[in-house]
């Protein structure tokens, strides 16, 4: 395979375009998605290849957004969906889990809602309590809704290609602080099957399982650790659902202790869902210290730059927590 | 219209205030000095000051994420301003909000948003506490013409007309949201046409001309605070600079803006003042250099004050 060195937001609109020329009923519609290229410059120069049938600028309305991207997804469309900042998917909520998420259950199995729905989550940009949350674990949360969360430019594009043809509705959440990171991608087509978690890491000493932002600073820790002897495994799910236990409860049964990272609030987060598949898992009598939870502060996120990393794990963080546990 | 000369080189001096306060938080910008992102309002300083210059002292208002003027015009401390942008512990919200978020509840600013639409339904319930409380007074809600296409816009005008709420819809046209002109965005012309809906009064003004933007907001204003119900003002205006700090302005020309600068509403209001024998030039002068000044002493505050320590991470969550 030729590899090429792309950032991660190159990578999402590679799989955009491929998908697009691949497949006349793919389209994309959001908000400055068109000639503005996005807020963050990830559809930047689609509009002129595509034109304004497929790349199609909505006006400020999240809920219709969402909505329509199902209406049309039921009628033989793929949609896909932005929403500027995931902090908006609020708006777009009753659109999203009252009707995409349970059209195809609660019509007995008739209907099919390939949407996907792409937004940027996290923090890390100051732009304070209602731009920089992770709400992932409300996702998860709906039956019916796939739920991706992407770490690097290989990662991204081959799951969003899966996410545009799958035949459900599918949350792709981007993490705008790794936008414009760079990695290998391969030229050729590919695409990542949902559910198969990356083993970012081999390790022996400890497995590290973290999401989106959280797997660079995880990788970054290890490096630290590994000098100190600390041999860390570093697991990203890639997609939350549907969630590969299995390579996480054979790490947990090597390593014999786990510590889960997340940006996103620990009350109530993904973390507590993870712990609890573990312990509800044959890796339980392995386990030979208590899980860790490395996570968001349970605040909203604070504007002050200090305060805002203060508020989320950074490297050190999960470094003391790795430290504390082996 | 008694309209004193106090009063009016009041609006000139908050209009100049908002000015010199974006100008410098834009060159802090670019210095790397303010973190983040921020809206800035330069061109429009006429409808933020002409139509809050409508309200008493203890009436309300919703702001947006371009609410810098509305701010100012609400008679807010520059210096808790700038160091609020700073995200220092002496500003506006303890250095935990950030441009998008300054609030000012003494003053009845009940704050700016950072979600388009965020504040149609906090101005409904805020009229509806002064309705029930019978305080008499009014609620101001600022909002972007494409603010305009979130259902909470149409959901909060139904329900403010049904009830009769003493509240002002104040729409800040500014041709675009974003990159989305308003012809592209919205079916209607003007966003007072969605009055018409709603049966209640809308009207289109010179947003660029602060007498008639007060003069329509008050009239409003008036029309809500004896129970006769909302209305919606707008005022039409433009943006010159970029929607935000990532902005190509690649949806407009460089002739278009040109041209909206040429109509400068503080340079237009300047004359306006000079030829009425209001001021003379050298008076204009002396307000724009005390102006200027005003920002330096908000620097200074703001450079003055001290990042939230640590212990302040958790606090504020909850009453
Ligand atoms: C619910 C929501 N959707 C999208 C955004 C991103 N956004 C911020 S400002 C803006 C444009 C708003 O346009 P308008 O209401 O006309 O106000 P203006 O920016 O022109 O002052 C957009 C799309 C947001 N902050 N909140
Ligand atoms: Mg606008």
């Amino acid at each position: 395979m030729t590899m090429a060195l792309i950032t991660y937001k190159e990578a999402v609109r590679q799989a955009m375009q491929e998908e697009m020329r691949r497949d006349e009923n793919v389209f994309l519609l959001g908000e400055d998605v068109g000639v503005y290229g996005g807020a963050f410059g990830v559809s930047l120069g689609m509009l002129e290849e595509f034109g304004e049938e497929r790349v199609r600028d909505t006006p400020i309305s999240e809920g219709v957004i969402a909505g329509a991207a199902a209406g049309a997804a039921v009628t033989g469309l793929r949609p896909i969906a932005e929403i500027m900042f995931s902090d908006f998917i609020t708006i777009a909520m009753d659109s999203l889990v009252n009707q995409a998420a349970k059209m195809r259950y609660m019509f007995g199995g008739k209907a099919k809602v390939p949407m996907v729905l792409r937004m940027p989550g996290g923090s890390g940009t100051g732009a304070a309590a209602q731009h920089s949350q992770s709400l992932e674990a409300w996702l998860v949360h709906v039956p019916g809704l796939k739920v991706v969360m992407p770490s690097t430019p290989y990662d991204v594009k081959g799951l969003l290609k899966t996410a545009i043809r799958d035949d459900n509705p599918v949350v792709f959440i981007e993490t705008k602080t790794v936008y414009n990171k760079k990695g290998e991608v391969p030229e050729e087509d590919y695409a990542i099957p949902f559910g198969v978690a990356d083993i970012k890491r081999v390790g022996k000493d400890v497995t590290v399982f973290a999401t989106g932002v959280m797997v660079h600073r995880s990788l970054e820790a290890a490096e630290i650790l590994a000098k100190e002897g600390i041999d860390v495994e570093v697991i990203d799910p890639r997609t939350l659902v549907p969630f590969d236990k299995e390579t996480l409860v054979k790490s947990v049964i090597k390593t014999g202790k786990l510590i889960i990272v997340h940006e996103a609030c620990k009350r109530g987060g993904f973390g507590g869902e993870v712990a609890a598949e573990v312990m509800e898992s044959e890796a339980f009598d392995y386990l030979d210290a208590p899980i860790k939870r490395v996570a968001g502060k349970n605040i909203p996120i604070p504007y002050c730059m200090e305060l805002e990393k203060s508020a989320v794990p950074q490297v050190d963080d999960i470094v003391n927590a790795v430290r504390e546990i082996v | 219209m008694t309209l004193n000369k106090e009063t009016l080189l009041n609006w000139y001096k908050k209009m100049l205030h908002t000015r010199f306060f974006e100008s410098q938080v834009d060159a802090f910008f670019a210095k790397g000095m303010i973190h983040g992102t921020t809206h800035l309002s330069i061109g429009q300083e006429a409808f933020a000051i002409g139509s809050t210059a409508a309200l008493h002292a203890d009436d309300l208002i919703t702001s947006t994420h371009r609410g810098h003027g509305e701010c100012i015009g609400k008679d807010a401390d520059l210096n808790r301003m700038m160091a609020e942008l700073m995200g220092k512990s002496n500003g506006y919200c303890k250095g935990k909000g950030g441009s998008m978020h300054i609030a000012d509840l003494e003053k009845g600013n009940l704050g700016a948003n950072g979600v388009v639409g965020g504040g149609f339904a906090i101005a409904v319930g805020a009229a509806l506490t002064q309705q029930m409380k019978k305080t008499g007074k009014v609620v101001l809600c600022f909002f972007g013409d494409g603010a305009s296409n979130e259902g909470s816009f149409h959901e909060a005008l139904n329900l403010a007309s049904i009830w009769k709420l003493p509240v002002v819809f104040m729409c800040t046209n500014n041709h675009y949201g974003m990159s989305m002109s308003v012809s592209r965005s919205t079916a209607v012309a003007n966003i007072a046409d969605r009055a018409a809906s709603y049966e209640m009064p809308g009207i289109t003004v010179d947003g660029n001309d602060p007498i008639k933007v007060y003069e329509a907001t008050l009239a409003a204003v008036e029309r809500a605070r004896s129970g006769e119900g909302p209305s919606i003002v707008e005022g039409i205006t433009y943006r010159w600079l970029g929607h935000s700090k990532s902005d190509a302005n690649r949806y407009r020309t460089k002739e278009e803006i040109e041209a909206w600068k040429d109509r400068c509403p503080i340079k237009a209001f300047e004359q306006y003042l000079i030829k009425n024998n209001i001021i003379s030039q050298q008076e204009s002068d002396e307000i724009t250099a005390g102006a200027k000044d005003d920002i330096v002493r908000a620097v200074e505050f703001a450079q003055q004050g001290s990042y939230p320590g640590i212990e302040t991470l958790e606090e504020d969550v909850y009453a």
